[in-house]
């Protein structure tokens, strides 16, 4: 328009009635996805770019989205509960997904189980490593050992640390978390023995004022390095910042956040895994049931080293991860007693990567500060 | 009005004036969804995107389809008795908002009942899971409404802070003396035995806890609208002074609707166990407490209009992930949409009694 014409009601319905036009027709065209196309779903259970967990996921969601023949769908904040049914649902229903990735650890038992038997040519792949004999065969579960990314994050905050006591902000007393913690001590004791590591409970996935807390609690009693396993790490990380700690990273790349202070960090690589799940779907392949991996099958890799990181420490990073990619490493090895003085495993004993038991583990390592309960 | 014989005219604008004024509870409401409506799409314009390719989505994914109506009514049962936990406290003056903490201790207290009745006929477990989640729910929301009536404890604070305390039993109790031990990594109590789990209605794929939820609103209606209990409740809910002049048992009244109330949200945590879980675990804090709160301002706390606000709610929730997915909109859209409309019902409220249209003495003049 070259000439502004007073605005009259007229003239408002005329315009706004055009706007709605141009926006509708610019719109409802978009959805159409071309036919024969793969069409895969991804569900997180928190927002995609929490800088944690769910993140890591969409970061391997748009690996495969860079794939020729396949249209991915995404969703974010989908709680635990019937909605996620919905969500499965949903996407098979309306936009004729044939692969999900419902991520979240509680999307399995009993969403899963209850939609996988009424889609039989949908495949669910589950994050979490829950499926076992007797589940719908065309659901399968996949987990990352990331607890070597954790004694590799120890590593680095053993050299780092000046005050020999490091911290930990954790979500659950879980198995997984439980090796997390313990593999991080070991790390550090693994350059300097006298280590401590304190840990807090925040007793939730996602609370960030209870992580600020715990983290500055932390620092408040000397850790000096810190680290975490909560959904989303930002505030740990930003907090720890504040305080003068370095940060060692969790389920995804955080260097944005902490920039000097962060030395590197146990992030999982999706990209990898998905790109080889689908690659092998849309060749027609079978992907099994039950997948695990760790560093060596690239289910895990680590952040850059920061510069906070010190020549020997880089050195011994390096060893230790050219250790863990060639197989049969184990953080947890004899003599090794819990912090309560009760014997996890005698001289000459040790627990690898894969070994199952770990899946289990329901105590602290001896220097670790802090109570499963 | 003095006529012998009045005109027919005259008949129809006497059938008016006696309908404008009901016409009002309906109307209002509706309009204020309508603006909400059109304040909204302004929004969408303004970021760019089609309102009519919102609202056709919401249509798609909500009401379209067999299928888009099994997505919606299958979140209704949990708005729907979650709404009751707010409506019934409103309607003596009170604002519960922690329906919330009702529904995990009602769902805790259901599965764990839930293992204590193995080996009983599955019927006499399933009343039994059931009441076990009313009682304790009751009990939680009717505290709020006895520290009010006995020590002047703001309900709505308290009821709120009390989901925050709620929440923290639940995952005591979950991570600690109820965990099943072979819930490793998603603390949990034991699995329901498959006897105890509630299906899907035959008619519909939705569980029983819909039609449940149903009855509810119908039983909360008559007993507010058409029993002296629920006339003494509204007395005192417009005029507390009033009431206790007459006489009217008002303390008993607030426990006992708050009781009620909490007894209902209970139940809604009853049947998210005993249908969608199995069991109890932090998946039951999934905010439709929260939610409900919402549906029953927009019902006007009453019980009869709560099944199609929830049914809409539903609805709109259920077409969240499509708009996320098709429109590339943040899945927050369905919450401001929401937030949208509850505020513009909230002002809404001014306008009762306000517009002559809907008054008597404006059609008997014509």
């Amino acid at each position: 328009m070259t000439i502004l014409k007073p605005l009259n009601r007229r003239s408002f319905m005329g315009t706004s009635a055009a706007a709605l036009g141009t926006a509708a027709l610019g719109g409802i065209a978009s959805p159409a996805m071309a036919a024969g196309d793969l069409n895969v779903g991804f569900i997180y259970v928190g927002p995609k770019d929490d800088f944690g967990y769910n993140q890591s996921h969409a970061e391997g969601a748009a690996a495969v989205k860079a794939m020729a023949g396949v249209t991915v769908l995404e969703e974010e904040n989908v709680p635990e509960s019937q909605d996620v049914q919905n969500t499965m649902e949903s996407m098979i229903n309306f936009d004729n997904a044939s692969l999900l990735f419902p991520t979240s650890f509680g999307y399995f038992n009993p969403h899963i189980l209850e939609i996988a038997p009424k889609h039989e040519a949908v495949r669910f792949q589950h994050c979490g490593g829950l499926w076992s004999e007797g589940n719908p065969t065309n659901a399968g579960s996949y987990f990352g050992y990331i607890g070597m990314g954790q004694y590799l994050n120890g590593v680095a905050a053993g050299h780092a640390s000046k005050s020999k006591k490091i911290g930990f902000v954790a979500a659950k007393p879980i198995p997984q978390v439980l090796n997390n913690i313990n593999s991080f001590l070991l790390g550090a004791r693994s350059v300097d023995p006298s280590i401590t590591c304190q840990v807090i409970f925040t007793g939730e996935w996602s609370l960030a004022v209870k992580e600020a807390e715990a983290t500055n609690a932390l620092a408040d009693q000397g850790c000096d390095v810190i680290t975490c396993h909560v959904d989303g790490p930002k505030v740990v990380c930003e907090t720890a910042v504040a305080r003068g700690a370095f940060v060692c990273g969790y389920h995804a790349d955080q260097t944005a956040l902490a920039g000097d202070m962060y030395l590197t960090g146990a992030e999982w690589n999706w990209a990898n895994v998905y790109t080889d799940m689908v690659s092998k779907t849309l060749a027609g392949e079978p992907i099994d049931n039950f997948v695990r991996g760790g560093l060596a099958d690239g289910f895990i890799k680590m952040s850059p080293l920061g510069t906070g990181v010190s020549d020997a420490g880089r050195a011994q990073f390096e060893a230790t991860k050219a250790e863990i990619v060639a197989g049969g490493f184990a953080a947890i090895k004899g003599p090794l007693n819990d912090n309560k003085g009760n014997v996890i495993a005698a001289a000459g004993g040790s627990f690898i990567e894969t070994d199952v038991a770990l899946e289990s583990m329901d105590y602290l390592v001896e220097g670790v500060l802090g109570s499963t309960s | 009005m003095e006529q012998t014989s009045p005109s027919p005219r005259s008949v129809a604008a006497q059938t008016i004036a006696v309908l404008m004024p009901r016409a009002e509870a309906v109307a209002i409401p509706l309009g204020a969804l309508c603006v909400g409506f059109v304040v909204f799409s302004l929004f969408l314009l303004l970021v760019g995107k089609s309102p009519v390719e919102f609202f056709a989505l919401v249509w798609k994914a909500g009401f379209s389809s067999a299928f888009s109506w099994q997505n919606t009514l299958s979140r209704v049962a949990p708005l729907i008795l979650a709404a009751l936990c707010v409506a019934l406290p409103a309607r003596l003056g009170l604002v519960v908002i922690g329906g919330e903490g009702a529904i995990v201790l009602g769902g805790l207290a259901a599965a764990v009942m839930g293992t204590a009745v193995v080996g009983m006929p599955s019927a006499l477990g399933m009343v039994l899971m059931m009441l076990a989640g009313m009682v304790l729910g009751g009990l939680w929301i009717g505290a709020i409404g006895a520290l009010r009536i006995k020590r002047g404890v703001n309900e709505t604070i308290s009821s709120l802070l009390m989901a925050y305390i709620a929440i923290a039993l639940l995952n005591h109790f979950v991570e600690g003396p109820f965990r099943d031990p072979a819930s490793l990594n998603k603390p949990s109590t034991t699995p329901l035995v498959e006897g105890l789990r509630v299906g899907d209605m035959s008619f519909v794929s939705a569980h029983w806890g819909v039609l449940v939820g149903v009855l509810a609103c119908i039983f909360c209606w008559i007993l507010i609208e058409r029993t002296t209990v629920g006339f003494a409740a509204r007395v005192a809910g417009d005029n507390v002074r009033a009431a206790q002049v007459q006489g009217l048992p008002v303390s008993r009244l607030v426990i006992g609707f708050t009781a009620l109330g909490g007894a209902f949200a209970g139940l809604a945590g009853y049947f998210e166990v005993a249908a969608v879980h199995g069991s109890a675990n932090a998946s039951l804090i999934a905010g439709y407490g929260y939610s409900g709160i919402l549906v029953a301002f927009l019902a006007r706390h009453n019980p009869l209009a709560i099944i199609p606000v929830a049914i809409l709610l539903g609805g709109f929730e259920a077409s969240s992930g499509l708009i996320q997915r098709r429109m590339d909109l943040p899945d927050a859209t369905i919450l401001v949409f929401e937030g949208l409309v509850f505020i513009i019902i909230l002002l809404s409220e001014a306008l009762y009694g306000r517009l002559r249209i809907f008054t008597a003495s404006f059609w008997e003049a014509r």
